[in-house]
């Protein structure tokens, strides 16, 4: 299917040329264009965005993932409390989440005070919300499917039949 | 004192062209494209399991045609892809890659003066290794105008009465072309008329980009007694550091080959027929992954060769592309130390396959889609160079 692979190609590379993706897919370049701009359209393809390692910039950032717990209350379903939460510009991702706990919230490029505030000014007082816990990202080995750490050059002999 | 070496040894040209390596090897800076291995790394549950076995201390000989458990699963491989049935404790042998199966199988069928039919452009093995078990190598020089296929006729007309094997390279390395059944049926009724073996060389078989797939020889009716069938783990699952390959051959043969890896290897690597279980077993969708990133790169190519109007027939196998570089008027090892000193790009010239490799680049896609885009710039400017 070609959306399927358009997909999953400009998954990992977004800044990929229309001619290029077209030729590497094996597909007419006029449909995969119309493809893309459908997808746009329906919001399948939500952005184009990039991958920083801010740690190499020398750009310090603090990043949280935020548990939540939530008591769910009458004619208020979790879509409703996620809504007061996701909203706030300064958050990251909302995932509902099975298990202990019903929100994962991660804040990203934050400073500490940023985050505490945050969570015991905003987070905390919604009605819903019964409890949460913060907990600080100390390193980043791996994101979206990349590492971060060890990146290790061609070792491979330069000629081999 | 007297000449310590042994004639025959002494008369085998060491491999490849020598000069243009050295200057290869000397230029640090330089994006090279001669690489005939994987880019990716070993999966990495290939490398946990092997790291486990180390834990687990399992650093023993294993039996000579190697362990049980993974020849069962190479027996149900070849019978799932190919409806081959090979009998795991007689007809599977282990090696230490491809390359020992090569030797051993022609050191175990060649009788001195008996002809090997070898089809060229090919890997670099099969002539010395010929020579060294006592047998008579005979070229084939594939066609460009076929696709660097091998045809009926021209076996046919290479067969004499002292012909004994056919070496059957494909997919190829350096061309990347295949040999799809249609091929495969012409070949096997001149092979069967003549009576003679084949050695088929099928580590490239995971890596074709056609639809229909890989197709074996063995696997055609009344080919399976003749032929001795070679595969291993380096290019498929990325493990060409692990030295893993293995022979299928009817039991007759089998059992000649064994006694040679018994005296000259023992058994093949412990640890990597550990990890080769769990990469059979379990690693098909990385398999998939590599071969989906091979073909976007390959298809890539062809389209950058189309635009810089370089002729070029279209590879569906392995990762090499085979470019015609003969509108330049000069030979290959010309073009690639040129374009080596010029830009820095490092290319192999097709003469290091064979001498009807003059003509041709091997240019190798196991490298990512930056590099490519960053030598295939530098070599259309050194085209239109060459052009003006």
């Amino acid at each position: 299917m070609m959306r399927e692979k358009i997909l999953s190609y400009i998954e990992k590379n977004a800044r990929i040329d229309l001619h290029e993706l077209a030729v590497i897919l094996g597909e007419d370049e006029a449909a995969v264009m119309n493809e893309l701009e459908s997808m746009e359209k329906e919001k399948i393809i939500c952005g184009y965005h990039t991958l920083i390692d801010w740690d190499a910039a020398g750009i310090e950032k603090v990043n949280a993932l935020i548990e939540v717990r939530v008591t769910p209350q009458r004619g208020i379903g979790f879509d409703k409390v996620a809504q007061y939460i996701y909203h706030y510009p300064e958050v990251n991702a909302v995932y509902l989440i099975s298990g202990n706990f019903d929100f994962m919230v991660t804040l990203e490029g934050k400073t500490l005070r940023q985050v505490s505030e945050f969570v015991t000014q905003k987070l905390s007082t919604i009605e819903s919300v019964m409890s949460t816990r913060t907990n600080f990202i100390l390193k980043k080995y791996k994101d979206h499917g990349t590492i971060m750490v060890d990146k290790i050059e061609d070792e491979r002999m330069r000629v081999v039949l | 004192m007297r000449n310590p070496l042994s004639e025959t040894i002494v008369s085998i040209k060491p491999s490849g062209i020598r000069k243009f390596f050295d200057i290869v090897s000397e230029m640090d800076d330089a994006i090279s494209l001669g690489v005939g291995e994987p880019d990716f790394d070993t999966p990495w549950r290939v490398r946990e399991e092997a790291i486990y076995s180390l834990e687990q201390g399992r650093t023993f000989y294993t039996s000579n045609a190697g362990l049980m458990e993974l020849k069962r699963e190479i027996s149900s491989y070849l019978d799932k892809k190919y409806n081959l049935t090979y009998h795991p404790g007689k007809e599977i042998l282990l090696t230490v890659g491809g390359s020992e199966a090569i030797d051993i199988a022609l050191r175990a069928m060649l009788d001195p003066g008996d002809e090997v039919l070898i089809p060229q452009p090919s890997y670099v093995s099969y002539l010395p290794c010929t020579i060294l078990a006592g047998g008579k190598p005979v070229i084939i020089n594939l066609k460009e105008e076929n696709e660097f296929r091998l045809t009926a006729g021209e076996l046919e007309e290479a067969i004499t009465d002292k012909t004994k094997i056919l070496v059957l390279p494909f997919p190829n390395n350096p061309t990347g072309a295949i040999l799809e059944r249609e091929d495969l049926e012409a070949l096997a009724s001149v092979i069967e008329k003549h009576d003679i073996f084949v050695l088929t060389d099928e580590i490239y078989s995971e890596l074709t980009y056609n639809e229909e797939g890989h197709c074996s020889i063995a696997a055609l009716p009344g080919m399976r007694e003749r032929t001795v069938y070679i595969n291993g783990f380096s290019k498929a699952f990325a493990m060409t550091g692990w030295r893993l390959g293995y022979a299928c051959a009817p039991r007759i043969i089998l059992e000649q080959m064994l006694k040679i890896h018994q005296f000259a290897i023992m058994c093949a690597p412990t640890t990597s027929q550990y990890a080769a279980i769990e990469a059979i077993k379990s690693c098909d969708a990385d398999v998939l992954a590599m071969r989906e990133e091979y073909d976007h790169r390959r298809r890539y190519l062809m389209d950058r060769f189309k635009n810089m109007g370089i002729k070029c027939f279209e590879p569906f196998g392995a990762f090499y592309i085979f470019p015609s570089i003969q509108e330049f008027g000069i030979s290959s090892e010309e073009f690639a130390t040129r374009f080596l000193e010029r830009k820095k790009v490092a290319v192999v010239p097709g003469t290091a396959f064979g001498d009807c490799g003059e003509g041709f680049l091997r240019i190798s896609y196991a490298y990512s889609l930056d590099t490519l885009e960053r030598a295939m710039d530098l070599l259309e400017e050194f085209v239109g160079e060459l052009r003006q």
